[in-house]
């Protein structure tokens, strides 16, 4: 998918022949490993870095990239192993004396102070000025230049809480660049960003390659990132899997290393029968959400793909009355369901797996027969105003017993469990309630290979028994391979309806941004 | 074996784990000072501890269950005098127009009472649930306002000329040598547990305090939940304040003056988590014991009043401490 303005883009940047490789590498890991309570997270990695290159780190969710930057960016020690700079050992206390050794790392989680504005975020604790006061004026230039100079589009003034996901983003990454790195780290820097800004990204990262500086880039979109990779690290559940030039490799090769096995092991066969319609949406507009229609069907498995902030995971949000909707209708078997209290529509019949389960999800300090226990309570052993222990325990233990949760797992703090267990406690929840329609929403996030296949398994099992499905993934792969029918959404609207053949991760991506390019 | 079948570890942390860091305190207390007085570890001294713990041990429950719902109540002593000062009034005023039912002017009395502790948990439930006040806020609010009307009720002055039945029996009386004070809480306890283990509603609150968001996306009405817990430990403290005037014989809107801090006290070293979610009703109770007895102990020490102010708030402050590390213990599994 090579976008427009990329080829000559690309001509002006030095080729990697121009620039000097040294021996030694600017970082190494030896044995890195680092261990949280219920999971090995990083398990006796070796990885290195030169200068002058881009690495991509590629792995599953979980599979231990966020980790290892973790380490490198000084944020989390190693339980074990050894990180060297320049071929020398070193021992990051923060985050502070890694970017003292040159490191700079862009996280996922954005650092920024939401009611600050942009220049502010910038210079923290580096203002410019004298003494205590601040040249304000000096640093809304100074910010405005490095704007500029990266391309990105983004008012020095404006205060961050008032910016676009996209716009703090390009922030987020204008912050580390200033820092004059010796290694630059990215943790999936594009998630939110249209064509043309990741345009940018690219011409700026391929810059400091240039320039000798090495980046480390993380990423699970493998036609985005084979434009600018050297070389590939893939991970697989904590573990090293091998490191391959980019120019040597291809797709199918990178997937198989990355899952492990073969897409057609982890995706099971889904009969598509599709029945009577369940739910029918029609021009739902609520926050994030633009005018959106759509239906699902008995025997069907409706997917949802868009970018992170494309509003399909809020559609689902506002339809189940997690958020307000502002106009539409939704009914559920005819009826309608329109701005109905959560419960309620739970109690019609459709469930709303959400995709944080710490947050939303499960109560951590409490274990899985716990957790369980207050669905079933509300669900389907709902009977009189008092609770039969033992009763409840047995269906728990069948459900338990359908989703894989090993029996000496169940007594447990979910808190203490893999977020692969987590997940099927999660999932273990879901049929604690009576329902005709599943909606998972992101589904498999921070979840291991082995366990993903046997929630996809749940998936297909579901589906068969002919109800209906929706999965929403940012995930293309899950998306395509699960879903009869694919709706893509951009902008808060559903900008496409895939099926059959359609369903390719070329005709996804190409529907991902409106026609003006700009996300919402 | 993979990193989720980490084995368990010693007693005394299964223990702590378990019930938090109530067994330690206790025997620290029983310790120190029967080695202080000879005269603290007799049976007639812990029988007195008993009864004298009944006040606190009521409102604990009530406390109890707000906490677990996750926030907490700082207006209970407020309700206990409010609902002395309204039930004391309400019966003074009745037993002229039922002289000869009595029984009758005392029950319309204390449905006064509770009446009043509906309204203050409500306001409470309404601004927590609905409006997603702070509850220390909103609790500390209501707590000024109620205490205000009580004293602007009464103009200071102790309501009294109750009838002579009404501390008679729930002062004062006995059934079966049992005081009655003692029989009521008895109930309460036993009915308290039933709701907390038994029923769904129990569960509901567990389950709010533990994680509301994903107590929402199980059905659960939370709104409904919060509401209910504020009420019932209003209505506990109404209780307290009921059964508190018949032991002073009058109406007064200085009852209840500490309870709100020593409620959170005893909840907090029985090993109800101040962050909602935990705590088991049998723990509570000894953990009202508790504090009773610390303060008998240190009567029978000599410790001056002052001191005791003290070591009361270094104590809850101490068992907070603990509730974190215990909650880390929980999470980890370390």
């Amino acid at each position: 998918m090579p976008a427009a303005g990329w080829p000559s883009a690309a001509r002006r940047i030095p080729s990697k022949g121009d620039i000097q490789m040294t021996d030694t590498p600017l970082i190494q890991t030896r044995r890195l490993t680092r261990v949280y309570p219920g999971v090995i997270a990083l398990d006796h990695v070796d990885f290195d870095v030169r200068p002058g290159e881009v690495h991509v780190l590629f792995g599953e969710n979980g599979a231990g990239k966020s980790t290892l930057i973790s380490l490198l960016a000084g944020a989390n020690t190693p339980s074990e192993g050894e990180i060297l700079v320049e071929g020398a050992p070193v021992r990051f206390a923060s985050v502070a004396d890694a970017q003292a050794a040159g490191i700079y790392t862009v996280f996922q989680e954005f650092s920024l102070i939401p009611t600050m504005t942009v220049a502010q975020n910038m210079f923290l604790g580096r203002e410019p000025g004298f003494g205590p006061f601040t040249d304000h004026r000096a640093m809304r230039r100074a910010a405005q230049a490095l704007l500029d100079s990266l391309g990105f589009d983004v008012p020095t003034g404006a205060v961050i809480a008032h910016l676009s996901r996209a716009q703090q983003q390009m922030v987020e990454i204008a912050k580390a660049f200033h820092g004059d790195p010796k290694v630059l780290i990215l943790d999936e820097p594009t998630a939110s960003l249209t064509d043309r800004e990741v345009d940018h990204l690219f011409r700026t990262i391929l810059r400091l390659r240039a320039q000798g500086v090495a980046i480390i880039y993380i990423s699970h979109r493998i036609h985005e990132f084979e434009r600018i990779a050297d070389r590939v690290t893939v991970l697989r559940d904590g573990a090293y899997i091998g490191t391959t030039a980019m120019a040597d490799t291809d797709e199918a090769t990178l997937v198989e290393m990355m899952a492990g096995r073969a897409i057609r092991d982890i995706y099971p066969d889904i009969p598509h029968a599709p029945g009577e319609v369940l739910l029918e949406v029609n021009a739902l507009r609520a926050w994030g959400v633009r005018g959106a229609s759509l239906t699902a069907r008995r025997g069907e498995v409706l997917g949802m793909a868009g970018l992170v902030g494309s509003g399909k995971s809020r559609l689902f949000r506002a339809l189940m009355g997690i958020q307000p909707i502002r106009s539409g209708t939704v009914r559920w078997k005819g009826a309608q369901i329109t701005g109905a209290a959560t419960r309620h529509i739970m109690g019609a019949g459709i469930y709303y797996l959400t995709s944080d389960r710490k947050s939303e999800g499960l109560d951590l300090a409490k274990s899985s027969w716990q957790n369980l226990g207050i669905d079933l309570m509300m669900g389907r052993e709902a009977r009189g105003p008092f609770i039969r222990p033992r009763a409840l325990r047995s269906v728990a233990a069948e459900i338990f017993d359908t989703v894989e949760l090993r029996a000496s797992y169940r007594p447990k703090p979910v808190a203490q469990l893999s977020g692969g267990n987590q997940q099927k406690v999660l999932f273990a929840k879901s049929f604690g309630h009576e329902a005709d329609l599943y909606i998972f929403d992101e589904p498999t996030v921070g979840v291991d290979m082995g366990t993903r296949a046997a929630l996809y398994r749940l998936i297909r099992d579901i589906a068969a028994s002919g109800k209906a499905v929706i999965v929403i993934s940012s995930d293309l792969p899950e998306v395509l391979n699960l879903a009869h029918r694919v709706l893509v959404m951009a902008e808060g609207r559903i900008s496409a309806e895939l099926t059959g053949d359609q369903r390719t991760e070329d005709n996804v991506l190409r529907h991902f941004f409106d026609d003006t390019g700009e996300t919402a | 074996m993979t990193p989720d079948d980490a084995p368990q570890d010693n007693l005394l942390k299964r223990v702590f784990i378990r019930v938090g860091v109530l067994p330690f305190f206790l025997g620290v207390a029983l310790i120190v000072f029967t080695i202080l007085s000879d005269k603290f570890l007799t049976v007639q001294n812990l029988v007195n501890v008993g009864r004298q713990s009944v006040y606190l041990i009521l409102v604990s429950l009530g406390q109890m269950l707000v906490l677990i719902s996750g926030g907490f109540d700082l207006s209970v002593g407020t309700v206990i005098a409010l609902s002395s000062v309204v039930s004391a009034s309400v019966m003074v005023a009745m037993v002229p127009v039922f002289p000869d039912a009595v029984w009758l002017a005392i029950a319309i009395g204390a449905l006064a009472g509770f009446g009043a502790a509906i309204v203050v948990g409500g306001i409470n439930g309404i601004g927590v649930a609905v409006f997603e006040v702070s509850p220390f806020i909103m609790t500390l609010g209501v707590s000024s306002v109620g205490a205000g009307l009580a004293l602007f009720l009464t103009g200071g002055i102790p309501v009294s000329g109750l009838p002579y039945a009404f501390g008679n029996v729930f002062g004062f009386g006995r059934l079966w040598g049992i005081p009655v004070p003692v029989i009521v809480a008895a109930i309460c306890i036993a009915l308290m547990w039933v709701l907390m283990s038994r029923t769904r509603l129990g569960a509901q609150i567990y389950a709010v305090g533990g994680n509301i968001k994903a107590a929402h996306l199980s059905a659960i009405n939370t709104r409904r939940t919060l509401m209910v817990a504020y009420i019932l430990c209003s209505l506990i403290a109404a209780l307290t304040g009921l059964l508190l005037t018949a032991r002073v014989e009058s109406g007064e809107a200085n009852l209840g003056g500490t309870i709100a801090l020593e409620s959170i006290a005893a909840c907090v070293i029985a090993g109800v988590s101040l962050r909602g979610g935990l705590g088991r009703v049998e723990n509570v109770v000894l953990g009202g014991f508790f504090i009773i007895l610390v303060q008998n102990g240190m009567n029978l020490a000599q410790v001056s009043s002052y001191m005791q102010m003290v070591l009361l708030g270094a104590l809850l402050i101490l068992a907070v401490i603990f509730d974190q590390l215990r909650f880390r213990m929980i999470m980890s599994g370390r």
